[in-house]
């Protein structure tokens, strides 16, 4: 066992970016989070963002525990305020990128109040927001986003109240990108996170993600899994759509897609403007002149491209590599070629990474996230797997309602 | 006497290496100060204090009494180069002092409390992730919103058990505009110093009250620079629980990788919550601050050997002593004057030792018998002690205090 867990550390073609001295990670098998640091560690790597200058704050809760399994200056703040934390790292350093990673019940419940000043104020920020419609760490509470008629455990007989739609929300407030997928589009994502990335202002990402052990179980919705193959079948792909029209009922339609990007100055920006309107061009912020940082800011720009490009060579050459490996295993029984598929999309890296070679697992992974998961896995995953994702599902069909106390 | 009390807190060497062993000290970057002598407000002095101990970060959000020091600071900011944010909350002031502090900025806010009940929770946060920060609390009438605009110091043991769970703070208590400006530097170099919140519980006659404020140069101002290690990433430890004060922090962007959380951590900052791990944390917060209580601690004392009855007081409610003071002597008492500087930690030796050698301790105070509670533990009833309390809203008057002088006496 612990000879795997050091296998995959040393193999893991994350261990950079991850801390590989803290897994394995406390998400539960199914949970939608770890695919997404997956993804957000690979948006990182592509980039070209130099890693030193990256921060990651996040709040309290599952989402909360980001922070502390990636390899940059990590903050884990108190429950709501990672973004209040994170603009204070900001405007100390301007230098930075500033990352929040956190949870919705974290952002929108007890921090909204920071979430939509960050928002108002264009602060330099990406922030993603897991929404997986629950308080996990706490034992499976209603949050501000839980849709419809949803049970949970302090709403035992269905949730009543309006949800927030978070891409309304932050539209309403000002947030410069704006962008919603679901944790089983990973590409999606990691290709969000890296405009986000790569642009100025605030961004706002939210995931709509699976929370199996929660959520799932007392609305009788299956695994994990089963929650991915409900993304494929209802999520509508609507880039600029009206955020207006992007509210998630139960079950329902969730119309996913980059539905913001406009630009205007940052509070940093505007800050700057402020000042040199008044003392003229020997003003100084921390004893740097505008005209130094914007002469630093270029030059980290020239070098953030020059490992982007970098970056993406070597991923090309990887992929080549990969390819003649991958063609053989086309022709081999589907069994082989699919397991890690169903590993990956369900968990993060972990599974595949344990078990398929550095390179192999990069590869399957990207097509287990275009694939219909449930079809490729329900076919082939082995039985050990299968078994707890179909048994609670059967079962919750059965039962009657009033079992449950 | 009250010139004696100017003169007695201003020519020592607050910022010695006997105090601050093993850390550089060094001058006050003339950016920051506004060298001369002003006539201004505690309020102000307070953040002319800030910026010129080296504060380039301040987040506040507005509210009476102490909103000035934050407006000081917002149209000092661009001339100086420091970064000032209104926030949306207390919270999140307090939130991005945080960031700010492990982005690499000396920083501060101000706030009374209201406020100061909001950011309670993230001062715990400062405390256990020995974040450096100066909170100053301009005391108002409570308890809830109370007199807003009126004078209190009520805020006392909120400056000590206000955070949830174990940890201590240090606080300082002004009791002029000149000391809003000298506590100030001071609160920085030991909040650098010991890694942890720095409180000044002033209170909204002080801030309010215009007075003489004499700026030095830049060049007498001494400053305990930000700490920053600087060694190899792999020796990179956020924390060290060793009971002292002088451990660097580590600075965002500087490539650590540091991580820090409110979890119980160990040095590497990893959450490491169980009881053994527990026990080293919390006896280093609590011992960082306790075993160096003498270092810290500072008093400004009068005629205090062989007095009968001594006088315990602090903030504004001394200088309303010194009147009942001196009306006493005149009556042939023996009555000395222990003016409290720093607050937490509390002045627990030299009250014990004056315990038994003196009649009583007269303790007066804005509020109804707070600090009176650690004089009679350290006085152990060994001497009497007479709390002279008052519900806030006003100072007191002096005649009340030599009433209960003179009942020490008996």
């Amino acid at each position: 066992m612990s000879t795997d867990i050091e296998k995959f550390k040393a193999g893991s073609p994350m261990s950079s970016v991850l801390r590989m001295d803290r897994m394995p990670h406390i998400w539960c098998p199914g949970c939608g989070i770890g695919s997404e640091v997956n993804s957000f560690a690979e948006a990182v790597k592509r980039s070209g963002v130099d890693p030193k200058k990256i921060v990651v704050v996040s709040g309290i809760g599952c989402t909360g525990r980001v922070a502390g399994y990636v390899n940059f200056d990590s903050i884990h703040a108190t429950h709501g305020r990672a973004v209040a934390v994170a603009t204070g790292v900001k405007l100390a350093n301007p230098d930075l990128t500033v990352v929040v990673f956190s949870g919705e019940g974290d952002l929108a419940g007890i921090g909204g109040n920071h979430l939509i000043h960050a928002a108002r104020r264009n602060m330099d920020l990406i922030v993603i927001c897991n929404n997986n419609f629950t308080y996990g760490m706490t034992g499976g509470q209603v949050t501000p986003t839980t849709p419809g008629t949803a049970s949970a455990s302090t709403t035992p007989y269905g949730n009543y109240e309006y949800p927030f739609s978070l891409p309304l929300l932050m539209d309403a407030c000002g947030a410069t990108y704006i962008a919603r997928w679901t944790s089983m589009h990973s590409r999606n994502v990691t290709q969000s996170i890296e405009e986000a990335l790569a642009r100025k202002g605030f961004s706002f990402i939210e995931i709509i993600s699976p929370c199996p052990t929660l959520y799932l179980r007392r609305n009788r919705l299956g695994d994990g899994v089963d929650q991915l193959q409900n993304y494929q079948d209802n999520s509508i792909l609507k880039h600029g759509a009206d955020t207006r029209e992007t509210a998630i009922d139960y079950q329902g339609k969730i119309v996913v897609g980059k539905f913001v990007e406009r630009n205007k100055p940052t509070y940093l920006e505007a800050s700057d403007k402020c000042a040199v309107k008044l003392i003229g061009d020997d003003y100084q912020l921390y004893g740097k002149t505008l005209p130094e940082r914007e002469a630093e800011e270029k030059a980290e720009k020239e070098r953030t491209a020059a490992r982007r490009a970098a970056a993406l060579a070597e991923e090309a050459a990887q992929e080549s590599a990969a390819a003649a490996p991958k063609a053989a295993a086309k022709k081999a029984p589907a069994k082989k070629a699919a397991a890690p598929k169903k590993a990956a999309a369900k968990a993060p890296a972990k599974k595949a990474a344990a078990k398929a070679p550095a390179k192999k697992a990069a590869a399957p992974k990207k097509t287990a996230a275009k694939a219909p998961a449930k079809k490729a896995a329900a076919k082939t995953a082995p039985k050990a797997v299968k078994k707890p994702a179909a048994k609670p599902a059967a079962k919750a069909k059965a039962a009657p309602k009033k079992t449950r106390k | 006497m009250k010139t004696e009390q100017r003169k007695a807190s201003a020519p020592v060497d607050v910022c010695s290496s006997e105090r601050f062993p093993g850390v550089s000290i060094t001058t006050a970057d003339p950016k920051g100060v506004d060298a001369g002598a002003h006539f201004m407000d505690g309020d102000h002095a307070i953040a002319e204090g800030g910026l010129a101990a080296g504060c380039r970060f301040f987040a506040g959000y507005p509210i009476t009494p102490s909103t000035e020091t934050a407006e000081r600071f917002a149209e000092r900011a661009p001339e100086v180069g420091a970064m000032f944010i209104q926030m949306e909350d207390e919270i999140a002031s307090i939130a991005a002092l945080i960031g700010g502090a492990w982005g690499g900025q000396k920083v501060m806010t101000v706030t009374c409390g209201p406020g100061f009940s909001l950011m309670t929770e993230n001062i715990g946060l400062a405390c256990m992730t020995e974040t450096p920060m100066v909170i100053a609390n301009v005391q108002r009438a409570g308890p809830s919103t109370g007199s807003p605009t009126l004078t209190a110091q009520q805020d006392m043991m909120q400056a000590k058990w206000g955070p949830h769970g174990d940890n201590l703070m240090i606080a300082l208590s002004p009791d002029s505009p000149q000391e809003c400006f000298d506590l100030t530097v001071e609160a920085f170099n030991l909040s650098e110093y010991y890694r942890v919140p720095v409180i000044i519980l002033t209170d909204e006659t002080v801030g309010h009250m215009h007075e003489k404020v004499v700026v030095p140069p830049a060049d007498q101002i001494k400053v305990l620079p930000r700490n920053n290690y600087s060694g190899p990433v792999e020796e990179c430890r956020p924390y060290k629980f060793n009971s002292k004060g002088g451990n660097p922090m580590v600075r965002a962007g500087d490539g650590y990788n540091f991580h820090i959380t409110g979890l119980v951590h160990n040095e590497k900052g990893y959450p490491a919550a169980n009881a053994a791990q527990g026990k080293v944390v919390v006896t280093h917060l609590m011992e960082k601050i306790n075993s160096n209580a003498d270092k810290i601690i500072r008093l400004d004392e009068d005629q205090v050997d062989g007095a009968d009855v001594v006088v315990v007081s602090y903030g504004i409610t001394s200088r309303i002593a010194v009147k009942a003071i001196q009306d006493a002597r005149k009556e042939g008492m023996k009555v000395g004057s222990l003016r409290m500087i720093t607050i937490w930690p509390f002045c627990e030796k030299r009250i014990r030792e004056l315990a038994g050698k003196v009649k009583a301790f007269v303790v007066p105070e804005i509020n109804y018998g707070q600090m009176v509670l650690e004089v009679e533990r350290c006085a152990g009833g060994r001497s009497k002690v007479i709390s002279v309390n008052h519900c806030g809203g006003a100072v007191h008057d002096p005649e009340v205090i030599l009433d209960a002088i003179r009942k020490a006496n008996k």
